[in-house]
């Protein structure tokens, strides 16, 4: 169990995986730069095919490109990563399609002050976002096994718009799981067993630019199945002791 | 099946249900593969439990033995089995080729900036 008690970050960085965002990726850039106080960026760009590397750099921004598609769950271990070994000591995910307010950034950091983990909410009251059908019904049963295991209310558990502060980041950069819902369930999971403390912070968001999940029953049935299996494997799975203090990757 | 055959059977699937969930939480076999051989375990355990099911699945599907419906199913999951791994391992095959020639052509970039005709030792590796 780390000793080491949540602190308010001074180092913030905004790591954004993008995989085939050319579309919005300089939208979600340039927004983020008109913020009253613009932290660095990094972009990961995982394996795209369309430019999206291209058009962020040309925005003036870091990127990091990986050789071929990894999933959200690597692209943001890469980041964990590269934001220790610049002396980093947080790290904000916000997503490359534009669903997250870059305006809410802040008060994801905010909430680093007496948490470790604290994710974005879409359904803590505030903003109009409304998932409909069998997939809610999925969203809210995972979010209400988290909430009991981790003692915190959580309404929105696979909300990728979240900060990681100084007690998570070594444990993200060394074993952030990369498998499916890996990036959302089971790191919660992994940092609540580590002894971090999660929190939530409830933000607004607006619909993705383009495109939307499917939400028939079938998939729905499905994509719960499957968290259910993620969060059952997250609990048994024996982990090694959280990183010492001090390590970097 | 006579009552020794199945307690064999059982003490099978529940050793291969013992053996998956171990390798499971000891993070050696991943999500993706876990349910399969879930799903495979359970089967197992089911038809050694209640070998009625068989005898009475394997008349619905037209199956002279029930044994040969077994065989058959066996030979089915293996078969998807192993079509799934060809995949997995091409997949590999490809990423690490990609990583090879990605670490050659960083290993020439950070050679570029020392000219080599000045003497000074080359960077290890």
């Amino acid at each position: 169990m780390p000793t080491q008690r949540a602190s308010a970050p001074t180092r913030p960085l905004v790591v954004i995986p993008a995989f085939n965002e050319a579309e919005s990726i300089s939208t979600v850039l340039s927004e983020l730069s008109l913020q009253p106080a613009p932290l660095p960026v990094l972009v990961i760009d995982d394996g795209s095919t369309d430019g999206t590397a291209a058009k962020a750099r040309s925005d003036g921004v870091n990127v990091v490109s990986l050789p071929f598609n990894v999933g959200v769950g690597g692209a943001m271990r890469t980041g964990y990563v590269y934001a220790m070994r610049q002396g980093f000591d947080a790290v904000v995910q916000v997503d490359a399609d534009g669903q997250h307010e870059p305006a809410a950034v802040s008060e994801l950091i905010a909430g680093l002050a007496d948490a470790d983990v604290v994710v974005g909410s879409r359904f803590a009251g505030v903003g109009d976002y409304r998932v409909a059908g069998p997939r809610r019904w999925a969203m809210r049963l995972l979010a209400w096994s988290l909430s009991r295991l981790t003692g915190t209310r959580l309404t929105d558990v696979t909300s990728g718009f979240r900060a990681t502060g100084p007690a998570a980041l070594p444990l993200f950069a060394r074993d952030y799981p990369e498998e499916y819902l890996g990036d959302t369930v089971e790191s919660l999971v992994l940092a609540h067993r580590a002894g971090l403390r999660v929190a939530e912070v409830a933000v607004s968001m607006r619909p993705r630019m383009a495109g939307n999940p499917s939400q028939s029953p079938v998939r729905s049935a499905l994509y719960l199945s499957r968290a259910m299996l993620v969060l059952m494997l997250a609990l048994v799975r024996r982990r090694p002791a959280p990183p010492e203090p001090g390590w970097v990757p | 099946m006579g009552p020794d055959r199945s307690v064999l059977v059982i003490v099978l699937g529940l050793a291969l249900m013992a053996l998956i969930i171990e390798l499971l939480r000891r993070g050696r076999l991943r999500e993706k593969y876990a349910a399969l051989w879930l799903i495979v375990g359970a089967v197992i355990l089911i038809l050694a439990l209640f070998p009625s099911v068989l005898i009475w699945l394997s008349g619905k599907l037209g199956f002279g033995v029930p044994s040969n419906m077994v065989f058959f199913a066996a030979c089915a999951v293996l078969l998807f089995v192993a079509l799934q791994l060809s995949l997995e391992v091409g997949r590999l095959e490809h990423e690490s080729q990609r990583l090879a020639e990605e670490v050659a052509l960083l290993r020439q970039e950070m050679k570029r900036p020392s000219p080599p005709e000045d003497g000074a030792p080359e960077a290890s590796g």
